[in-house]
């Protein structure tokens, strides 16, 4: 079978993505920088000419990010290959986020980036320059005892028994809340499909999210 | 893990240059990241392409979708252009993986995920496709979740993506660029059955990169849809799918596309069930019958034999669902 097509087999393309004319560089740089042209941030430690060469020296490549948690700006020295999970619960001290599978597939680990509910244990670290995270810590209004409305109507519905899935199912659920999918039960159990509970609470987490969206 | 460096394209000839020193492509990060925590993928350096202006969903000159390769997934699914045009392509996006990682991953990324073999991803496990010529531990292995088509004796691994099995019925074109400029490949020659070697899976030319995926127009009106069968309602890979879509005009079926998941190595199109198709009046019969020609030529493995019928059942209740019934 043939792999390819050469372009005659195939109607050309309409209009082209970009210019490829455009003067471009990569630019090397120790720490986090925003340089101008073609390149945005780069990071690299390695020590030698290129900055894309392909053996990693001993000491790990590693960089510096900085980012907003919680509303709180962030720097911190970092080590390439740590998520999101790693450097809220070891480094920032954020232990509300929880590690399940560490592979996208239980949502325990579910915090906002610039609003949006992501996997944190599927997230690169290094890659959030300039990011706002949103944690279960950051949740609540105020210093005080105040719960967001959601966190309230997980003590109500009685949406938990261990707690550990709960910060990931919370946060899950304001993000299912923000993004309009509370019109129905059915809707608001496939819009929470992404978070496992072990205890099977679904039933609560569901009735939870619908209160809090105001459903009931 | 393995220790990598990392850059940050903001163009697409930073991006090819980067690639072409060897760099590897992360978009949403959620298979590449996944894979290299479990070792099974090793870059030296990652070169993060999501600030690239490959974010657009459009109309094309010719009244096809383009979507660009940056998309992400939850976005390609909520577009009002996707939603009215295509529904198939929402389905598909919507019953895929998680809320979470679909607002995290990519439509380039999805069409190159590789498979979910659990021999492939255990680095302890013979596997062709992570070790060529090591053998296939799948073999005579638990293969429940395995192809059924397309297989070769390499490798018997299906290919995951929802969306793919929908772009295949369509008959998209993904569009590249490379070191040698840009070119097309049609969906059917963009991902790779294993063959002798299963270690290759897509058509993609060290350091090309995915710009959009291209859907054709295609007469309308045109009904469309994706139907989902695994051992979970959600948050689950297939164990079977269907993408369908139909253009009926004066009674007549006059145009089928229809292609299956979860049972092949590669998104199955069913040129079999399309011929069935054309020419022909909806009724209860015709979908009976043009789901019966939807396992031709299958051959299951020790666990899968329940596929075969599985696959038929989801044709024709897709057919059903999506051309009604006369
Ligand atoms: C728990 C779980 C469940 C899932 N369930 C489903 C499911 O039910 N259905 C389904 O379809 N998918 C499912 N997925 C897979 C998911 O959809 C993919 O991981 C995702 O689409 C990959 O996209 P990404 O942008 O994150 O890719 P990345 O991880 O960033 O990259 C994936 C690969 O594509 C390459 N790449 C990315 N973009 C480009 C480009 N523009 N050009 C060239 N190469 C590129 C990368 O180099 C890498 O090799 C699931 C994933 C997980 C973790
Ligand atoms: S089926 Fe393919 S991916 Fe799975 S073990 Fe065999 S060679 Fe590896
Ligand atoms: S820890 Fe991230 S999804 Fe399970
Ligand atoms: S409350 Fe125990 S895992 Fe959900």
């Amino acid at each position: 079978m043939s792999s390819e097509l050469p372009d005659s087999r195939v109607p050309p393309e309409a209009e082209p993505a970009s210019r490829l004319s455009r003067r471009t560089f990569i630019a090397v740089a120790t720490a986090t920088a925003a340089v101008g042209g073609g390149v945005v941030v780069v990071r690299n430690l390695v020590p030698g000419p290129s900055p894309l060469g392909t053996t990693p020296a001993e000491t790990p490549p590693s960089g510096r990010v900085s980012l907003t948690v919680n509303g709180k700006r962030h720097t911190a020295e970092i080590d390439n290959r740590t998520s999101l999970l790693d450097l809220l619960r070891e480094q920032l001290g954020l232990t509300g986020t929880k590690k399940g599978c560490d592979a996208g597939a239980c949502g325990a680990c579910t915090v906002l980036v610039d609003g949006r509910r992501v996997n944190a244990c599927l997230a690169l670290a290094v890659r959030l320059e300039g990011a706002e995270v949103t944690t279960i810590e950051g949740l609540a209004p105020g210093e005080d005892d105040d719960l967001h409305p959601l966190q309230q109507a997980f003590i109500e519905q009685d949406a938990f028994q261990c707690g550990y899935c709960t910060p990931g199912q919370i946060m899950s659920g304001v993000g299912c809340i923000r993004e309009g999918h509370t019109g129905s039960r059915e809707e608001i159990r496939e819009w929470m499909s992404g978070n496992i509970c072990r205890c099977g609470c679904y039933v609560q987490v569901v009735r939870a999210v619908e209160q809090a969206a105001g459903g009931k | 893990m393995h220790p990598f460096s990392y850059v940050k394209v903001s163009d697409i000839a930073g991006a090819l240059a980067a690639g072409r020193r060897g760099g590897r492509y992360i978009a949403g990060g959620t298979m590449l990241v996944d894979l290299m925590r479990e070792t099974v993928e090793r870059p030296s350096t990652l070169v993060d392409i999501s600030a690239l202006p490959l974010r657009d969903v459009t109309v094309t000159a010719r009244g096809g979708l383009r979507i660009g390769a940056l998309v992400r997934m939850a976005e390609a699914a909520a577009h009002p252009k996707v939603r009215a045009t295509y529904p198939v392509i929402s389905q598909a996006l919507e019953l895929g993986a998680s809320p979470q990682l679909r607002n995290m991953a990519t439509i380039g990324g999805n069409i190159m995920q590789r498979t979910r073999c659990a021999y492939f991803r255990d680095v302890t496990a013979a596997c062709n496709k992570r070790d060529p010529g090591s053998g296939c531990a799948a073999l005579g292995g638990f293969n429940r979740t395995h192809a059924i088509l397309g297989a070769s004796d390499q490798c018997v691994a299906t290919h995951p993506s929802d969306v793919a099995v929908a772009f295949a019925a369509l008959e998209a074109i993904v569009r590249l660029v490379g070191p040698d400029g840009r070119r097309g490949v049609a969906f059917a020659d963009f991902l790779l059955p294993p063959g002798s070697t299963p270690e290759r899976e897509q058509a993609v030319r060290p350091g090309e990169l995915i710009t959009a995926v291209e859907i054709p127009a295609l007469p309308r009106p045109l009904r469309s849809g994706y139907l989902k069968v695994s051992d979970r309602r959600s948050y689950e890979f297939a164990l079977t799918s269907a993408a369908v879509a139909l253009h009926v005009r004066g009674g007549v079926i006059r145009e089928a596309k229809v292609a299956a998941g979860g049972v092949g190595t590669v998104p199955w199109k069913l040129p079999a069930v399309e011929r069935r198709l054309i020419g022909e009046r909806p009724s209860e019969a015709l979908w009976a019958e043009a789901a019966r020609l939807a396992a031709e030529g299958a051959r299951p493995l020790a666990h899968n034999k329940f596929k075969i019928e599985l696959l038929k059942r989801a044709v024709e209740r897709q057919l059903r669902i999506v051309g009604g019934t006369a």
